[in-house]
């Protein structure tokens, strides 16, 4: 389940069979300078991606509530008016806290817009 | 009119008729600037929760508002518009926001080199004193030549 944000910004599962692929379809409300999205639109993306991954390994490992500690966004390439798709891929999954990654892409997954380093305090169930 | 003759870069004018775009749907505003800062206001909308289960905004319209209120500040420093782009941006999170109160972003630019410009900031929902978020970061100006040894 996707909170009311994802829901604004127009974020879906891109693919019902991979539960940690978002997919952001291109809209005027999410443009920043003409023909370019919005840096903050990227990013909440890339948080919700982050999120997203985060909730799926804490479910097969007991459970827990998450809160943000931060966020470092890197913008790589500008992001242009077509459908934008994200990943999340915790790197560690500790008792207290995770470290969470998640990119940002276009075309082609190797060339990426944007990407997202994240710390979260995990309140275990 | 010559960039000597052009008024300075005035914030406030500048979102005169609201934000566009993806600014326009968070309702973000403008509050109040200085010579190097500038700050937005982003109201509470239950269309930006972030977590149902406390009634928080998410954390992506903050980085919106501090990502536009930090960019205004390099403009406003620098007296005129100069087409740049976002290099990073930090956020610690150092509490979440309060449900139903408006978030201000206050942003300020502290350093333009040649090419570069550094940002810092603050968000609150009413008392500055007890910021919810700190932000740092930095923007690249697109119109820059590359620089060369």
């Amino acid at each position: 389940m996707l909170p009311p944000y994802a829901e604004l910004l127009g974020i879906t599962l891109a693919d019902a069979a991979d539960p940690t692929l978002l997919l952001m379809p291109s809209a005027d409300t999410l443009l920043g300078r003409p023909g370019y999205l919005h840096g903050g639109a990227i990013g909440g993306l890339l948080e919700m991606a982050a999120i997203v991954a985060l909730r799926c390994a804490l479910a097969e490992d007991g459970g827990g509530q998450i809160k943000p500690i931060n966020v470092t966004v890197d913008y790589m390439r500008g992001g242009r008016e077509k459908p934008t798709f994200a990943r999340g891929s915790v790197t560690r999954l500790g008792g207290r806290v995770a470290n969470v990654e998640a990119t940002a892409w276009q075309d082609d997954a190797d060339k990426p817009i944007a990407a997202a380093r994240m710390n979260y305090l995990i309140v275990r169930a | 009119m010559t960039p000597e003759t052009l008024p300075p870069f005035d914030p406030q004018r500048f979102i005169r008729h609201g934000v566009g775009g993806h600014g326009g749907l968070l309702k973000l505003s403008y509050h109040a600037h200085g010579p190097d800062w500038v700050e937005l206001k982003l109201p509470y909308q239950a269309a930006l929760i972030g977590d149902p289960d406390r009634g928080v905004l998410a954390s992506g319209p903050i980085l919106t508002m501090m990502d536009m209120a930090t960019s205004l500040a390099v403009w406003t420093r620098l007296g005129r518009f100069r087409p740049h782009a976002t290099l990073d941006l930090r956020i610690d999170y150092l509490r979440p926001a309060t449900p139903g109160k408006t978030v201000v972003g206050h942003g300020e630019c502290y350093r333009i080199t040649r090419s570069i410009s550094f940002v810092r900031g603050q968000a609150h929902d009413g008392d500055p004193t007890d910021p919810l978020a700190h932000v740092a970061g930095t923007f690249m100006f697109t119109d820059a030549p590359a620089e060369r040894a």
